[in-house]
């Protein structure tokens, strides 16, 4: 089984790389770009029978820092 | 004194950090990261800068979850010192030992310059050399060094007298120009400026002597 686990920066927390991607959309010409977040999609293949709450748990350890970044778990 | 430096792969101030250490006076063991434990009667930990595990993931996350790190909170917890720079700060905050989290720089770049800092505490074994407002010029080189913490976190540390460096001249957008932090015992210091290259008159300043010496001097009377 696999999961996709999609790390963002908090919102609130400002994201500087963010930032330089609209600015370089607008250079481009790509009006109307208001805001732009990055952050990171990590892909997990697992053995059978894991569940999320294993999956939740490696976001808290290691995945993500909770600190400044929220997490979403795709299981599929 | 004696004092443990770890060595992670893709430290690169290891080096620099033990030979600080020795320089004031002190025994070093250098520590591998694969080590669980560390030498006997250690009595301060330097957590030295560079770019553990390719600052893969998060800057300092794999580390922060190495086999020696276990023991480094432990070592923490039991009123131990442990002094993180640079990478060593990102470090830290990672294992949770110091609040807050170090992110990209502001301007995105990576910045490697003297800056000049404000000295905010002097209540601390490693600051009690300095005097309070003193400026002091050390250098940085850090591309993740922009320190963010919650308005909560804030007001503690400023409440607890725990910051104990500020930027002069802000340079990568750290909230409120924090340059240094404390733990709550202040026993614990992370710091994204490097006090061990500027320890000789061949680095170009020598600010950073005052640290490693009041270090030790508190120690001998300890």
């Amino acid at each position: 089984m696999k999961a996709r686990v999609h790390v963002m920066l908090k919102n609130g927390v400002l994201d500087p790389q963010g930032e330089a991607v609209r600015h370089a959309l607008g250079a481009l010409g790509f009006d109307g770009v208001e805001a732009v977040r990055q952050g990171k999609v990590i892909e997990l293949d697992l053995a059978d029978g894991t569940d999320e709450d294993q999956v939740k748990d490696m976001c808290e350890k290691l995945l993500a820092n909770t600190v400044i970044e929220r997490y979403d778990i795709e299981l599929g | 004194m004696h004092a443990a430096v770890i060595t992670f792969p893709g430290s690169n101030c290891d080096r620099d950090l033990a030979v600080a250490f020795e320089n004031a006076g002190a025994r070093v063991s250098r520590v591998w990261h694969k080590d669980t434990a560390l030498p006997e009667g250690v009595d301060i930990i330097g957590i030295p800068g560079g770019f553990s595990f390719g600052d893969y993931l998060r800057c300092g996350a794999i580390a922060a979850n190495s086999p020696i790190c276990r023991s480094v909170v432990d070592f923490a917890g039991r009123g131990g010192f442990v002094l993180g720079i640079c990478n060593g700060f990102q470090v830290l905050t990672e294992t949770g030992l110091l609040p807050g989290a170090l992110m990209r720089n502001a301007n995105l770049k990576f910045i490697c310059k003297p800056v000049d800092l404000t000295v905010e505490t002097t209540d601390s074994a490693y600051t009690s050399g300095y005097g309070q407002g003193d400026t002091i010029s050390i250098p940085v080189a850090h591309h993740d060094g922009n320190y963010n913490a919650d308005e909560d976190v804030l007001a503690r540390l400023n409440g607890e007298g725990r910051v104990a460096f500020r930027y002069v001249d802000n340079p990568n957008g750290s909230a409120e120009g924090i340059a240094g932090i404390l733990s709550e015992n202040k026993r614990v210091l992370g710091m994204m400026p490097h006090p061990e290259r500027a320890v000789d008159d061949g680095h170009g300043g020598t600010d950073g002597v005052a640290l490693f010496r009041s270090l030790l001097d508190q120690m001998a009377t300890a």
